[in-house]
């Protein structure tokens, strides 16, 4: 199992109250392809980056069980996560935009990826980062590879992010929101890229999205997340079987193009679902 | 009601609407898609008068308008942007932001048609004297609507309403807009990337790419699949394998 996660459990404290953001989520991931979907502040990015350790500092993360492959991450020291992040799990955000550096060219910072990782002569990195543009499916490599980030689409971006996440060979990738700020014909190729990429490398996917038809499409299985807590996990081919009220809802509520409805049905948010 | 004929924009040598032609009836709701880029947010900022470096022929029931708008053309036309956390202004409280467009028609009785526009949006009354910050995303978006609509436009200019939204909360503001245009007998341009949502409230669609509407079809036909223009059938069939849960 490369990441196990036992009742986790994130809280925020202020001067007056804790407000507890997470509420006992239990996932396993292995070499799979892992959904997590719910609205805003369901604590599905909290959960992940918990697993990253990347929570501000405020947050009180308690668990009985936070591993990946192996290491304790709620024990482990600066270094070891050091050796976790970037390394052998990769971290891919919602708008390429504000995770490139604007002013670095896209050649170096795929390099120094690569460098920072693997170590290798600077030849060496830059023929290595090249190929990792191919991989992406960048059509000119070696062109993009002098080009700033301005000078890029947002989908050429989200390549290059992938790119520079999967020169040190991770294990697991972490997509928060990878394609929200994308076109509909840009998401479905970077969504296709990474499920192609994961498969042939043998990685774990933790695909996070708000979406929950998209993410059915290219996950194994699928966690619906609400208010802290997951209320469902399903087979992604089994979505439309799902029992939980809050999935059915948020698959209702959806305006279709081939089934028109003459009004969309609204949540009816159930108290009990915070508790179950 | 609106007639828009060969409209024309231009950022320096860089042309982004290239001749965009389109009529919408009064009471009637008008969908443009298209990708970013394609020109849609330049048609909808031409038209509310946010871009007046146009040419072309706008009409408005059958006026044309030209670049530089008069008062009475912003009491007739209102928008609602996409994202409300930028489009309300963060330290005037709810009664400010709906009293602004109230006092710039020097239109009366505030106090009863704030309490009336809150109603008709679903909000409950303590809202009045918030912050947009205390609100919700979903509550904002009520906001923005209200205050498009407190002064009594006839044209509401929607440039994707729901899509910085959760999709529950998406439903609600899709129903509550079909609702307002039933009841006030508004008419609707609403440009969004999402079909489903453009075909969900409009009966007309047109599809942009490169700046040019390169094919205008009701939204049943949209939905059946009969397309003339290889890009319409691009974006439906996108739009279609998502939907299809396994």
């Amino acid at each position: 199992m490369l990441v196990d996660i036992q009742n986790l459990r994130i809280a925020f404290e202020t001067r007056t109250s804790v407000f507890e953001a997470v509420r006992g989520v239990s996932l396993n991931i292995g070499t799979e392809k892992l959904g997590i979907v719910g609205e805003s502040g369901s604590g599905k990015s909290l959960t992940a980056r918990a697993l990253m350790r990347l929570l501000p500092t405020n947050a009180r993360v308690t668990a009985d069980r936070l591993t990946f492959d192996g290491v304790d991450i709620l024990k482990a020291d600066e270094r070891a996560m050091l050796r976790i992040r970037g390394k052998r799990a990769g971290f891919i955000l919602q708008d390429p935009k504000y995770s490139l550096n604007p002013v670095m060219t896209i050649g170096r910072q795929v390099t120094e990826a690569w460098r920072t990782h693997k170590g290798g002569g600077r030849k060496e990195a830059k023929e290595a980062a090249i190929d990792l543009l191919a991989q992406v499916r960048i059509r000119e490599p070696r062109r993009v590879y002098d080009l700033y980030p301005h000078e890029v689409s947002g989908g050429m971006g989200q390549r290059i992010m992938i790119a520079m996440m999967l020169a040190p060979d991770p294990q697991l990738l972490i997509a928060d929101e990878p394609t929200s700020a994308l076109d509909a014909t840009v998401q479905a190729e970077i969504l296709r890229l990474m499920e192609d990429l994961v498969s042939q490398r043998g990685m774990g996917l933790l695909l996070i999205s708000h979406d929950l038809p998209l993410v059915s499409h290219f996950c194994d299985r699928v966690a619906v997340m609400y208010a802290g807590r997951v209320v469902e996990e399903l087979a992604a081919g089994d979505l439309s079987k799902a029992q939980h009220p809050y999935t059915r809802g948020l698959l209702n509520c959806l305006p279709s193009l081939i089934h028109p409805k003459p009004r969309l049905p609204v949540l009816n948010r159930d108290e009990a679902w915070l508790k179950s | 009601m609106i007639d828009v004929d060969q409209l024309r924009v231009r950022f320096g040598d860089n042309e982004v609407v290239k001749g965009v032609s389109f009529q919408v009836p009064a009471g009637d709701s008008f969908g443009i898609v298209g990708e970013s880029g394609s020109g849609k947010s330049t048609v909808l900022r031409a038209l509310s008068g946010l871009n007046n470096a146009w040419t072309g022929h706008i009409a408005i029931n059958g006026e044309a308008v030209g670049p530089r708008r008069d008062r009475a053309f912003f009491r007739k036309v209102q928008m609602v942007f996409q994202d409300p956390y930028g489009s309300l202004h963060p330290r005037q409280t709810i009664d400010r932001i709906l009293s602004e467009p109230l006092l710039v028609h020097g239109i009366g009785e505030i106090e009863r048609r704030i309490e009336r526009a809150l109603a008709e949006v679903a909000l409950p009354a303590a809202v009045r004297f918030r912050y947009p910050h205390q609100l919700s995303g979903g509550q904002r978006q009520r906001v923005a609507i209200a205050r498009a609509l407190i002064a009594e436009p006839e044209v509401l200019l929607l440039d994707e309403p729901t899509s910085a939204l959760d999709v529950s909360v998406q439903a609600e503001i899709l129903n509550l807009l079909a609702d307002l245009r039933e009841q006030r007998k508004l008419t609707y341009i609403l440009v969004s990337h999402n079909l489903a949502v453009v075909a969900h409230l409009c009966p007309r669609v047109g599809v942009m790419i490169g700046g040019q509407m390169v094919e205008q079809l009701s939204a049943d036909d949209l939905r059946g699949g009969h397309t003339r223009h290889p890009h319409t059938a691009e974006l439906r069939s996108l739009s279609v394998g998502l939907e299809e849960v396994p």
